[in-house]
């Protein structure tokens, strides 16, 4: 008994810590190649090791950029990717909590239908609407702006349908008891709602965040210039397949620093997302 | 200060549901009333009418002799306490008290002043700083009842404030809300399903049943003579025993002929604690006697409930002082005097006689 429960609980460990691998070790490999020289990727023995070269290739990177292909720094591309993401994950939220406390609170001709609208359009993402949506975005000389980056991915029917579930669970009470105490429509929004979906705010931005950064197909069809391509489309331009050769260096470079931004938003709101994932504070 | 005033207030939901049929009373000014009756009786919307959370469908609402059918909630000038309180979670519990205020655009020295005379009052001066999920259902109750009194308002609305509350918890903040709309002199109404509550709270007690009052009176005035039988079962615990009898039937269980049973029947009432289990089988001048046969007793330590049927079927339940009563099975005589007996029309609408 004793020993079979110790090989029980010795299991999954044993995959976990294989999953870990399977995970980490492309991310380790792409590290390692980033303190190489170009000659030691290229000549294909790449030693397991950090190369000398830490320092001379992100500097190089983030500020110079490769000598033929994307000629734009990656730090440009950064701040691009981090407009677009916050942009997407920031006005997601404003506008899906809007529609979803239009939804909830307000006796409105249409309203069901207005919902189910919404909620149709989960079927509609951006790669089936993708003509029409690049066609408007154009037609608005929306190109090569960070507004058409943001703005046609800005529309959520899945937070709107998470707002919506978390406000129905808010008790009638708390309204009733803020009419009482004298706050419209609006105070309630900002002095009840609002707080009230903290947890809930910081879930979905971490998750919308991620999706903007991510964010591949229609950056490449809004971004033409090169200062405003986003770190994911950099990475891909990097990599040629042509005569030129690829500086194998920098895309591992670059790929590890666009890894650390959502990296960095799940650590840090970690704790938030999984409260607003788990329970409602009420 | 003011008293609240209701005209023939009727409510119907769409679909023609008719939660309240026609309401008429006055609650004077600094007065402690109390909507009673069973849940679905329409006490609760008649309460959220008055509150201005529920439109009227038609009738006059006024408070302090103002009509306040089409005004908004926060404009009455009336305070609520909700039964699962509705306190803000996340503020703490001064500003939970502070936030009416701060909405009505209180100078701040006035609200701090006002918010710690509240809490004074209710004992709550050192949980100000807490969130209320960090308060006991006690504590959250105290708080309620303190961002109802900081307003001044003209009128507390109770809605089953106690009813989440713990059997000796509700005892105890019963007392302390009688005491404290008693220090205030606001005119308060109150809704509860609980009789013990309403028996004790009110100065004037309504009593409602199928969104209509079936009487209005002071609470000891209601339980001595009860105007329909409904009245007489819902007020008192246990409830009133309530015998169907024709003229004939009537003279032979009552002595005295003077009792003035109509030809055609009558239902005659009588409480649980008027009944006393006679020994010698003596009848008291003018009284009623009922041959039980005792189907179960409770001792509750001071009284003792003896449940016993009549030969005819009825179930009658006699509440004996102390604990010494007889034993399931046996066969034994209860007795009352006449002028604890009740009598109502057949259908039970109508108090008859006196």
């Amino acid at each position: 008994m004793v020993e079979r429960k110790s090989i029980g609980n010795l299991m999954p460990h044993v995959i976990l810590w294989i999953g870990i691998a399977i995970v980490a070790f492309p991310v380790y490999l792409a590290f390692i190649g980033s303190t190489h020289d170009a000659a030691t990727i290229a000549n294909g023995q790449m030693p397991p090791t950090p190369g000398p070269h830490f320092l001379e290739n992100y500097y190089r990177t983030i500020f110079v950029g490769t000598s033929a292909t994307t000629r734009e720094p990656v730090g440009t591309m950064i701040v691009n990717s981090f407009v677009m993401a916050i942009g997407i994950a920031v006005g997601k939220i404003a506008i899906s909590i809007i529609s979803a406390y239009a939804i909830v609170y307000f006796r409105f001709p249409f309203r069901m239908w207005f919902f189910w609208i919404v909620f149709i359009t989960l079927m509609l993402p951006v790669e089936v609407r993708i003509y029409p949506t690049y066609k408007v975005a154009a037609d608005l000389s929306l190109l090569d702006t960070y507004a058409g980056l943001v703005l046609p991915l800005i529309a959520s029917a899945t937070a709107t349908l998470l707002f919506r579930q978390f406000f129905m669970t808010v008790p009638d009470e708390l309204v009733e008891a803020s009419r009482m105490d004298g706050a419209g429509p609006i105070r309630f929004f900002w002095d009840t709602l609002l707080p009230l979906s903290r947890t809930n705010m910081a879930a979905l931005f971490v998750i919308m965040f991620i999706y903007g950064w991510t964010q591949y197909l229609w950056p490449l069809l809004i971004t033409t210039r090169d200062d405003m391509q986003t770190i994911i489309i950099g990475i891909k331009k990097m990599i040629v397949t042509s005569d030129a050769l690829t500086e194998w260096q920098l895309v591992m470079c670059t790929v590890m620093l666009a890894m650390l931004p959502p990296v960095f938003v799940v650590i840090t709101m970690q704790r938030l997302f999984v409260r607003g994932l788990i329970e409602t504070e009420k | 200060m003011a008293g609240v005033k209701l005209e023939e207030v009727r409510k119907v939901y769409a679909g023609n549901v008719e939660a309240v049929k026609g309401v008429s009373f006055e609650v004077p000014d600094g007065h402690f009333c109390v909507l009673v009756g069973p849940s679905g009786c329409g006490k609760s919307t008649l309460l959220r009418m008055i509150a201005g959370l529920e439109t009227t469908t038609s009738g006059v609402i006024s408070i302090g002799g103002e009509v306040v059918n089409h005004v908004e909630p926060s404009e009455r000038d009336i305070a609520m306490v909700f039964q699962n309180y509705a306190l803000y979670p996340h503020m703490n519990v001064y500003n939970n008290l502070a936030y009416g205020l701060r909405n009505r655009r209180t100078p701040k020295p006035e609200i701090d002043q006002r918010v710690r005379e509240a809490a004074r009052i209710l004992e709550i001066e050192p949980l100000l700083a807490r969130k209320p999920r960090e308060l006991s259902g006690g504590q959250r109750q105290r708080v309620a009842m303190g961002r109802a009194i900081v307003r001044k308002p003209k009128a507390f609305l109770f809605d089953e404030p106690l009813s989440n509350l713990d059997a000796k918890l509700r005892v105890s903040m019963r007392v302390e809300i009688k005491k404290l709309q008693r220090s205030l002199g606001t005119t308060s109404i109150y809704v509860t399903h609980d009789q013990l509550e309403a028996m004790t709270l009110a100065d004037m007690l309504v009593v409602m049943n199928v969104g209509r009052v079936e009487q209005i009176g002071p609470p000891l005035e209601i339980y001595e003579r009860p105007a329909t039988t409904f009245v007489a079962a819902f007020i008192g615990a246990p409830p009133m025993n309530l015998l169907r009898m024709k003229a004939q039937e009537a003279a032979a269980l009552i002595d005295g002929a003077a009792i003035g049973i109509p030809e055609d029947g009558a239902i005659v009432g009588v409480r649980p604690e008027d009944l006393s289990l006679s020994t010698d089988g003596s009848q008291p001048a003018g009284g009623i006697t009922l041959g039980l046969i005792v189907n179960a007793v409770e001792r509750v330590g001071p009284e003792t409930f003896v449940y016993g049927s009549v030969e005819r079927g009825d179930d009658i339940i006699v509440r004996v002082p102390g604990q010494d009563a007889p034993g399931a099975g046996e066969r034994v005589v209860a007795v009352a005097r006449r002028e604890k007996l009740h009598r109502f029309s057949t259908d039970g609408s109508r108090r008859l006689g006196d």
